[in-house]
């Protein structure tokens, strides 16, 4: 009896194993197509992962990154016992919360805006003006700002000595004016990406909201923010909260090749992602440089996994997983 | 066009045209200060309205222009290898992901959304590329790094995949004895060419700029790419003739060289290809930019 119910188990198992074989063997040729993408992945995303255990370590090249002596957190209490791991947390979070109340008004602002036109030539033309210096690199917007900034020739110190009898500014060497510098450079760049997403989801919105709106003779302003505000308001809410969740991440090059890596702009422009890299390349202190970018990947993930946790909260539909 | 700017919203027009000169002036500065007469910038500085007009610039720049073709000789190679084996491996990992019968499915959707959640930093992913795989100094490293695979992208397409191809299609082409590499050849692709071709653009326009591969990976002048050549040379404007040859002619060189028109003439020789192409993508873009945010 027991043996019965034995053999029959087994039965039941193999046939499910082999129902999973012919599974395996049937999708053979889809499971193949992923294989490069997986090592990729693997390479370029999961051993780094590994090496997070730099951060633990001081690395000694002869030895590897295995063999290399275990420092436990020395690293990190190196790191935030120096007045560096403020200043760059300051610095990083201060100018994206900036960039995000900046840029996001005004990108509303421009989108709501460009639906107001009636050209439909005149508007197309308007998106992909504004859309221009998305597409440039950070290195042609350094050269840009070196045209308005360099302290010889360009243009804003020319027009202030020329016009105004001011004297020239070194901005390349004067700390105090980046943040607002900055700010404008980033806005330049982005804000009108950021409008066009905006844009589109307002072309979303049922035309029949307006006309219902119009007849009930509701004015231009009171269409603007009781309709087409609240409707795209997930789109606004997921764009911020994405940027939110990223609010220790920073964009390397604009901190690094608009400022021309120039030392005496550090204390206002060093940010997590610039101080990593200097640790690395500039001094060769990889384990520090290791620590503050476990640091910054650590935080940033809660704060993704927080971050999409409200917007499911909000509204289900919209949440990232 | 006229007839949108007689509506009844002036103001707005003024406020873009506003928004307009301002994400156009700088490029129009840096171009009017590399036609400028180098005399006149050190006498009067840039400026929007030049005093006095010299291609100066431009001819000291095209003759001797070997450093610079071979720097786009590099932006070249790398943008077409690259972006061709990143869509071909981004369209295999997307299409299973597009399967709702796909064994391992939503293991393979994790590992890869995963990424995008977490990272080893920096300093271990330089070093696994450095020291494990030793590609310091080769092509690969512009290629390979970062660039080569977008889990962004890949979630754009799986979900282009899997709304736009009827499985009906898939299903009868496997009963008509289809194998999947066929269905994915014949079908699959030809059906996606939009997706296909969107995500090729951001591919290009990703290894077109990227200058961050080059700045960590490359040390031989000879394999900089355009963007990390202009890095450069904005720092050290005598960048551009420091290469080989002998320093008596360098020097010689050096002493000609009308500095700050060669500047800015090298930044539009630099942005010039991509700013003369956008007017043929920029529809497209803006469609492919707003597809993947509304829909992913």
């Amino acid at each position: 009896m027991e043996t019965a119910v034995k053999q029959a188990a087994e039965v039941r198992r193999d046939t499910r194993t082999s129902a999973f074989l012919r599974k395996l063997k049937k999708y053979r040729a889809l499971l193949i197509m992923t294989v490069p993408g997986l090592i990729y992945l693997i390479i370029n995303n999961y051993i780094p992962m590994y090496g997070v255990i730099l951060a633990f370590k001081t690395l000694s090249y002869d030895k590897g990154i295995w063999n290399s002596p275990w420092s436990g957190l020395d690293n990190f209490k190196f790191l935030f016992n120096s007045p560096d791991a403020f200043i760059i947390t300051r610095n990083t979070v201060l100018y994206n919360v900036v960039f995000i109340v900046v840029n996001t008004v005004f990108a509303l602002l421009v989108a709501i805006l460009i639906n107001e036109i009636k050209g439909k030539a005149i508007s197309r033309f308007y998106q992909s003006t504004f859309l221009l210096p998305h597409i440039v690199s950070m290195v042609v917007v350094a050269y840009l700002v070196y045209g308005f900034l360099n302290q010889d020739s360009g243009l804003v110190n020319t027009v202030l000595t020329k016009y105004f009898h001011k004297d020239s500014i070194a901005w390349y060497s004067e700390a105090g004016y980046w943040p607002y510098i900055l700010v404008i450079v980033n806005a330049w760049k982005n804000a009108g990406y950021l409008s066009i997403i905006y844009f589109a989801a307002i072309i979303g919105i049922d035309k029949e909201y307006y006309e219902a709106a119009r007849i009930d003779g509701a004015t231009r302003w009171k269409q603007m923010t009781a309709i087409t505000l609240p409707l795209i308001m997930p789109v606004i809410l997921i764009m911020t909260l994405m940027a939110v969740s990223s609010i220790l991440r920073s964009d390397f090059g604009l901190f690094y090749q608009v400022t021309m890596a120039s030392g005496p702009l550090i204390p206002t422009t060093n940010t997590i992602d610039t101080f990593v890299y200097r640790a690395m390349v500039q001094l060769g202190d990889i384990g520090m440089s290791s620590a503050a970018g476990l640091y910054q990947s650590v935080v940033c993930f809660f704060l993704i996994l927080g971050a999409n946790l409200a917007v499911r909260r909000y509204d289900k539909n919209s949440s990232l997983f | 066009m006229t007839g949108a700017m007689n509506s009844r919203h002036p103001f707005i027009h003024l406020f873009f045209w506003l928004f307009v000169l301002f994400s156009l002036v700088p490029f129009l500065l840096v171009f009017m200060v590399s036609i400028s007469g180098e005399e006149s910038i050190l006498k009067h500085g840039y400026s929007l309205f030049p005093s006095e007009f010299s291609t100066g610039a431009y001819s000291f720049l095209f003759n001797d222009f070997s450093t610079i073709a071979k720097a786009y000789g590099v932006t070249i190679a790398v943008t077409l290898i690259g972006t061709v084996v990143s869509l071909l491996i981004t369209c295999l990992y997307a299409y299973p992901l597009s399967r709702p019968d796909m064994p391992f499915r939503r293991t393979l959707s994790f590992f890869l959304f995963f990424t995008m959640l977490f990272g080893g930093g920096m300093a271990p992913w330089y070093l696994t590329y450095v020291n494990m795989f030793g590609i310091k100094n080769t092509l690969l490293s512009m290629i390979i790094p970062n660039l080569l695979l977008s889990a962004f992208n890949v979630l754009l397409m799986r979900s282009f995949f899997s709304t736009s191809i009827p499985d009906s299609i898939l299903e009868s082409a496997t009963i008509d004895g289809a194998s999947e590499w066929t269905i994915f050849k014949s079908i699959v692709i030809p059906l996606s060419l939009p997706i296909v071709a969107t995500i090729g653009l951001f591919n290009v326009l990703a290894y077109w700029n990227d200058w961050y591969n080059c700045m960590l990976f490359i040390d031989k002048q000879e394999l900089y790419n355009i963007q990390y050549l202009m890095t450069k040379t904005l720092n050290n404007v005598q960048y551009l003739i420091m290469k080989a040859g002998s320093n008596a002619q360098a020097g010689e060189q050096l002493a000609k060289m009308p500095r700050e028109t060669v500047r800015m003439a090298f930044a539009v020789v630099g942005v010039a290809p991509l700013l003369a192409a956008y007017p043929f993508f920029q529809r497209f873009y803006i469609s492919g930019i707003t597809s993947g945010a509304v829909k992913g």
